[in-house]
């Protein structure tokens, strides 16, 4: 009886959020599902078919059933993913900590910089404005090859200029740290753009009496800077450092592209060293997914445990 | 073992036996008409589309002149996405081509997933003995036969005669440790580097196998890439580097570094294979094929090896079977001992049949009888559909000890390890 006041109450409601909820089903949570139950199987290129079939060129069709046609393991991909039995999971879990942090915190504190020498009345600032936009407007491949070439060791830039100046080049690829540093700056190059133009979105919501208020109370720019623009810029800082850790955590192209995981995979992280470890030759789809479960893992927990910070520091997100 | 025989084979046969090229009766349609054949074929061509397409589409032209119906669809394909476009296509059972240019490591892995067409008992293989078998074992796999050889190759070793002469050096070295005395002398007259040494694993195996070593022994299941042979060619390799002989290649795009060095006349001698004949030729600092010295890849002391690499064709296994005719005939011609002495002429590509280097073309080709003595000491690697992922581990060896002067053995013993772990877990260690 309740049931049926509840439905005759609300069944508009229910028709309205099923298109959405058919969509998020179809979309997000049947993939997502089928990734995590594939995780738990053994699946691979070479076993997904029940029966291999033989075709002849002369006609005839040969079928024999998979010998080792693909079975739930439970938790086996798991142990020998973290036990480092198949690929380097620790290794390129450090290497990702490593390039996300330092990712994160050039962007945010180069994108701050840009953002308030851009926040005030200068002559050019559209130009200004374009310019540093720029490196997010050309296609992030494009960028890699180029910063890939001006690291080359023979021909590149940098050595050509570190030889000019007569300091010895540098064989940047061949040390993890400098391989790993090459991809850091070119993803700070390619990252900057958004922060910035996040933060000056967030600065132009700053009422400008409080710059008048605190001007007048005799604040010097730093303590405005500090106490005024700091404060304002709260929320979208708080948005744009989730979302950037959890963009270059996963960013692929720029490790792949830029110094492909040199010297001998050791600046891999886990979204490249996972594609290789999966990927090539025949390609294993179970060993994939469960890297992605544990990525998606790594990831949740982050960001519960970044909310709870912010909730207590009274933050409402 | 179940053989399906249903409906479908038999109107396919009709049809089959309507373009004439019947089950067992091969030979037949060399005595129809060609331009009865009618089809449309996507043929995906890997090869390079600047150094090397031009003449493949030349040959289809060809190939035209007596099949005017039979339409090529010729579609570049580059050759390091080939391998994962046609797997994701063949899987999807759409968007493969019917035709594919593979590499020689591709064809155990593809027929093994059931995505090619056994070629047995078509008239492809009617005259099987004309093609060298080290290059032809690549397309057999469980008893079948998946492709044809397009061309073959070997790594051998390539040098700037210029520079040879300038240094007073007559002949090309013949072992590494005659190598090393030439780069020494070739420092020390001209200033020039002597050798580059690609770090890759593909380009250490001429010191694998001039040690007796392998990767794997796919006879007995047995990994065998960490013995005592393989340890000592590695460190012939290090040492080259490590010595000052050979450069020290950076750990990133290696090949590249060492294409530029060797066309710029930086370097005087390289190990590489004839695909790059004809960049070389077209490189303006370079002074052309005159310049180019080739020789077999040095040996070490049990022999001189190196590993056959090349291409076949191959049949898409969806390709529908009305279009089997036209594809044997296309290809047919397109292996035949005349096309490959047209690209021999044109590319310097080595003839994949015996019976082709009795041609003019090829017999007056100055690389085709240079690289001809490599190709008879080649190699043949372990044609197992795990064959492409050796590869990854042994890279990654190549870095760790040509640039980061790591110890041989333990980064051998890594890649044991990787082998028995994600590549072949069934063999022996």
């Amino acid at each position: 009886m309740r049931l049926r006041r509840f439905w005759d109450r609300y069944w508009y409601a229910w028709a309205m959020v099923a298109p959405v909820v058919a969509v998020l089903a179809v979309l997000i949570f049947y993939p997502l599902g089928r990734g995590i139950w594939l995780s738990f199987t053994n699946l691979t290129e070479a076993n997904q078919l029940e029966e291999i079939c033989t075709r002849s060129i002369t006609g005839e069709e040969d079928c024999q059933p998979n010998p080792n046609a693909y079975e739930f393991v439970g938790v086996d991909n798991y142990i020998h993913v973290l036990r480092g039995d198949v690929g380097e999971f620790w290794q390129w879990f450090g290497v990702t900590l490593i390039w996300t942090f330092a990712c994160v915190v050039c962007h945010y504190l180069i994108g701050l910089g840009l953002a308030t020498m851009l926040n005030r009345r200068l002559r050019g600032r559209g130009l200004y404005r374009v310019l540093l936009i720029l490196p997010w407007a050309v296609p992030a491949f494009v960028s890699a090859f180029a910063w890939r070439f001006m690291f080359n060791e023979r021909f590149g830039l940098f050595n050509v200029v570190l030889s000019g100046i007569g300091l010895d080049p540098v064989a940047w690829f061949a040390d993890w740290r400098t391989s790993l540093l090459t991809a850091i700056l070119t993803n700070v190059w390619l990252g900057v753009p958004f922060m910035m133009v996040a933060l000056l979105g967030g600065m132009q919501t700053i009422p400008a009496e409080l710059y008048e208020a605190a001007e007048i109370d005799g604040a010097t720019p730093w303590q405005r800077f500090v106490n005024v623009t700091l404060p304002g810029l709260r929320s979208v800082s708080t948005t744009v450092i989730l979302l950037g850790t959890i963009w270059t955590f996963n960013l692929f192209s720029v490790i792949y592209l830029v110094n492909a995981g040199a010297p001998a995979g050791q600046s891999e992280i886990l979204v490249t060293g996972a594609f290789r470890a999966a990927f090539q030759g025949i390609r294993n789809y179970s060993l994939a997914s469960t890297y992605g479960v544990l990525i998606l893992s790594i990831l949740l927990v982050y960001s519960v445990f970044y909310r709870r910070a912010l909730r207590k520091h009274g933050e409402v997100w | 073992m179940r053989i399906r025989t249903a409906g479908v084979v038999a109107t396919l046969a009709l049809a089959l036996a309507a373009t004439a090229c019947g089950n067992d009766k091969a030979g037949d349609s060399t005595t129809t008409d060609p331009r009865s054949l009618t089809a449309d074929l996507t043929w995906w061509d890997t090869s390079d589309p600047k150094n090397e397409g031009p003449a493949f589409q030349e040959l289809v032209a060809k190939f035209n002149q007596t099949y005017p119906n039979v339409h090529i669809k010729y579609e570049s394909v580059p050759f390091g996405e080939a391998q994962n476009k046609f797997k994701t296509a063949a899987a999807a059972k759409s968007g493969a081509p019917d035709i594919l240019r593979a590499e020689v490591a591709w064809v155990p892995e593809f027929a093994s997933l059931g995505y090619l067409y056994a070629l047995d008992g078509s008239e492809l293989l009617a005259d099987e003995s004309d093609f060298f078998a080290t290059p032809m074992s690549s397309n057999k796999f469980n008893g079948k036969t998946y492709g044809v050889p397009q061309v073959t190759d070997s790594l051998a070793l390539l040098y700037n005669k210029k520079i040879f002469s300038d240094a007073g050096i007559t002949a090309a070295p013949k072992t590494w440790a005659e190598v090393k005395t030439a780069a020494a002398t070739i420092k020390g007259k001209t200033g020039k580097d002597g050798l580059f040494i690609n770090a890759g694993g593909y380009f250490l195996l001429p010191f694998i196998y001039g040690e007796g070593g392998d990767l794997v022994d796919a006879s007995a299941k047995k990994i065998v890439v960490n013995s005592s042979q393989n340890v000592a060619g590695v460190t012939i390799a290090q040492d080259l580097v490590r010595s000052g002989a050979a450069v020290k290649p950076p750990a990133n795009d290696s090949y590249g570094t060492m294409m530029t060095l060797f066309k710029e006349q930086k370097v005087a001698m390289i190990i590489n294979g004839p695909w790059e004949v004809n960049n070389v030729k077209g490189a303006p600092s370079f002074g052309g094929l005159d310049n180019l010295g080739i020789a077999a890849v040095p040996s070490g002391s049990a022999k001189a090896g190196s590993p056959v690499g090349g291409h076949n064709y191959v049949i898409w296994s969806q390709m529908p079977q009305a279009k089997a005719a036209a594809a044997i005939a296309f290809i047919k011609f397109m292996s035949s001992a005349e096309s490959q002495a047209f690209l021999a002429e044109k590319l310097g590509l080595l003839p994949t049949r015996k019976s082709a280097y009795d041609l003019p073309a090829v017999k007056n080709s100055a690389i085709i009888s240079a690289f001809k003595p490599v190709i008879d000491a080649a190699v043949a690697r372990p044609w197992i559909p795990e064959g492409g992922q050796f590869f990854g581990p042994l890279d990654q060896m190549a870095t760790e000890v040509l640039v980061q002067n790591k110890d041989p053995k333990a980064s051998l013993d890594t890649v044991a390890g990787k082998y028995k772990a994600e590549v072949v877990p069934s063999y022996a260690s």
